[in-house]
């Protein structure tokens, strides 16, 4: 279904053309290429893109001498959803932005430890931060799409940097819409303003816009809280059929939720992890009495 | 505790009554005196439109002053002074002004910002009359002679501030929340900055430039330093002498004859109405821009 070029920043790297179809990423594929960036040598490193496994390793978060993240170790494999689950302030959403490196930017704040995007280390000196944002794409709480734009320059505002032409920019950005289940939606209104559309709607076109981008991660920090019951079903049908095409990563207050759609499930507290595993099991038989504490409404 | 206990909490224990004067009385003198504040700019632009009305014409808009003090002409070649002299001022201080408030809030480290921010205030405080001398001394001097540009420097440099604060005020208003989804989607900071952060404060930036026009449009102190001696007729050189609206009220006014009053207030009728609609414009601006955020 998915025919586009990548056409990462092409000035930079040797295009690496590829396409994502479902049954491919089920496939082996070959191993990751490191491309080097234009400035000759190893200045910047561009992850390149292949199957999206994500393995955190001994990651430290901290807000100025607030430890907010403490040694986690963990890996969302590729083709997956995985939930994270904790109470409030246990770390979950700092964690989740240190995959794609937003935690940085926040004045005051710095992370220690690795974070494994297939073979290439994120937090690796050279790394450019701008390419892994290309890799791992985000989908916020409150749905932001921006406002002096028209829905069909929202789903395209993250490819109008690399140079592709209006024709191609707009096929990507209808193929993102259809992916993200919005197509048919907003087909009439491309034009129309982003913010014309309803919560749900807007949500779906944050998720249509981080898609068009071509990630291969996805992280959701709890992308339904801020919807409606019949917009959070939409979206949680979504994340069953993105699955096969992005790494899911969702980080949610709602234990149901992370029941109805995550394959795997893990339990954070006061910045450790505590347990992780298969969703089912981690509801019904958790080994961690914290853990089991928690799904079942002792404290939250 | 009972009912009627709880209930017997809620009764007024003698002091309701003052309570309620007082908010009368609170009430009453804050709607005063904002009739008055209103009052007072009904009264300025009342005296001014009543005295300066008969002066008023085409023939006045569209004809130079006339010489020695005849008083048969117009303010046309004051008209086009102002504007050439406020339009110059205006491309310089708006593109700075814009710069520095994208530089203090969207790239410096905090502490820097906060200093800028306060020079910033402090050159807004500076009366016009020392900014007038400064730059008489920064380029009258040199050239030994005084010009439409030199009195640009100085309402451009009056200007500064007022752009670069309010665009500051606006910039800070666009939700973080747009920013951070920008930067999620890997698009580079100044690109954000471009592409997001200002079309989305644009109305509020437009604002704050109109707010700083309006502003000094009228202001004389600089004028009579740099720019109150020019050759007569309609004169489009900024290099040399210009006519300007203040100059023309604050000569006219000083001289003997009431025709000459007459035309200073409707000189002044011009000024005010020019100012008003800036900022009727200024406000549908920012009123827009708002609602666009709070999208």
């Amino acid at each position: 279904m998915d025919s586009s070029h990548l056409n990462e920043t092409a000035t930079v790297t040797d295009p690496n053309p590829e396409s994502r179809t479902s049954s491919e990423a089920a496939a082996g594929r070959p191993g990751p290429t490191i491309s080097f960036g234009a400035e000759g040598g190893a200045k910047s490193l561009k992850p390149a893109r292949e199957d999206g496994n994500v393995k955190l390793e001994e990651l430290h978060a901290y807000y100025g001498s607030n430890h907010a993240v403490r040694g986690v170790s963990l890996g969302f494999p590729a083709g997956k959803v995985t939930a994270i689950i904790g109470p409030s302030g246990c770390g979950k959403s700092t964690m989740v932005r240190c995959i794609n490196r937003m935690h940085e930017e926040i004045p005051g704040a710095r992370a220690e430890g690795k974070v494994m995007l297939d073979e290439i280390d994120l937090y690796d000196p050279r790394i450019d931060i701008v390419a892994v944002r290309r890799s791992v794409g985000m989908v916020f709480q409150k749905p932001n799409p921006f406002p002096t734009m028209s829905v069909i320059d929202n789903v395209t505002a993250g490819l109008r940097l690399t140079g592709a032409s209006r024709g191609e920019m707009d096929d990507r950005g209808r193929e993102a819409l259809v992916g993200a289940g919005l197509w048919d939606e907003v087909k009439d209104r491309l034009k129309g303003p982003g913010t014309g559309l309803s919560g749900g709607q807007q949500q779906r076109l944050c998720i249509a816009r981080a898609l068009a981008v071509n990630p291969e991660v996805m992280l959701m920090d709890e992308p339904c809280s801020a919807l409606d019951p019949v917009a959070t079903l939409k979206i949680e049908e979504l994340i069953g059929e993105l699955k096969q095409r992005v790494t899911i990563v969702i980080v949610t207050h709602n234990m149901q939720q992370a029941a109805r759609v995550a394959d795997t499930t893990a339990f954070m507290l006061g910045g450790e992890l505590v347990e992780v595993g298969a969703t089912d099991k981690l509801f019904t038989n958790p080994d961690d009495d914290r853990t089991e504490q928690y799904v079942t409404g002792k404290f939250g | 505790m009972s009912p009627g206990e709880s209930h017997a909490l809620m009764l007024d224990r003698g002091n309701l009554k003052r309570r309620n004067r007082v908010n009368r009385l609170v009430t009453v003198s804050s709607t005063i005196a904002a009739l008055f504040a209103v009052a007072v700019l009904l009264i300025v632009v009342g005296s001014v439109l009543s005295k300066g009305i008969g002066a008023l014409s085409i023939h006045f808009l569209t004809t130079p002053t006339g010489l020695f003090g005849d008083t048969s002409g117009g303010i046309s070649n004051a008209i086009v002074g102002t504007v050439i002299i406020v339009a110059i001022a205006a491309a310089m201080a708006i593109p700075v002004g814009l710069l520095v408030a994208i530089y203090t809030t969207e790239f410096a480290p905090t502490r820097i910002g906060h200093v800028v921010r306060f020079a910033l205030d402090l050159l807004n405080g500076v009366p016009t009359i020392i900014t007038g001398i400064f730059v008489y001394g920064l380029i009258v001097i040199p050239q030994k002679h005084q010009s439409g540009f030199a009195a640009s420097v100085a309402l451009a440099i009056i200007m500064l501030p007022i752009v670069a604060r309010t665009a500051q005020e606006v910039l800070t208003l666009v939700p973080a929340t747009l920013k951070e989804a920008a930067h999620a989607l890997g698009i580079a900071r100044w690109r954000t900055t471009v592409r997001v952060t200002l079309p989305t404060a644009a109305g509020g930036l437009m604002t704050g430039a109109l707010l700083a026009v309006a502003r000094v449009a009228g202001e004389t102190a600089p004028l009579i330093l740099l720019c109150s001696i020019f050759a007569p007729g309609v004169l489009t050189e900024p290099s040399e002498g210009l006519a300007s609206i203040p100059i023309f009220i604050f000569q006219s006014s000083e001289s003997p004859s009431p025709e000459a009053h007459t035309q200073a207030w409707a000189a002044a009728l011009v000024l005010i109405a020019f100012v008003l609609v800036l900022n009727i414009v200024a406000r549908a601006f920012y009123a827009r821009s708002r609602k666009r955020m709070g999208a």
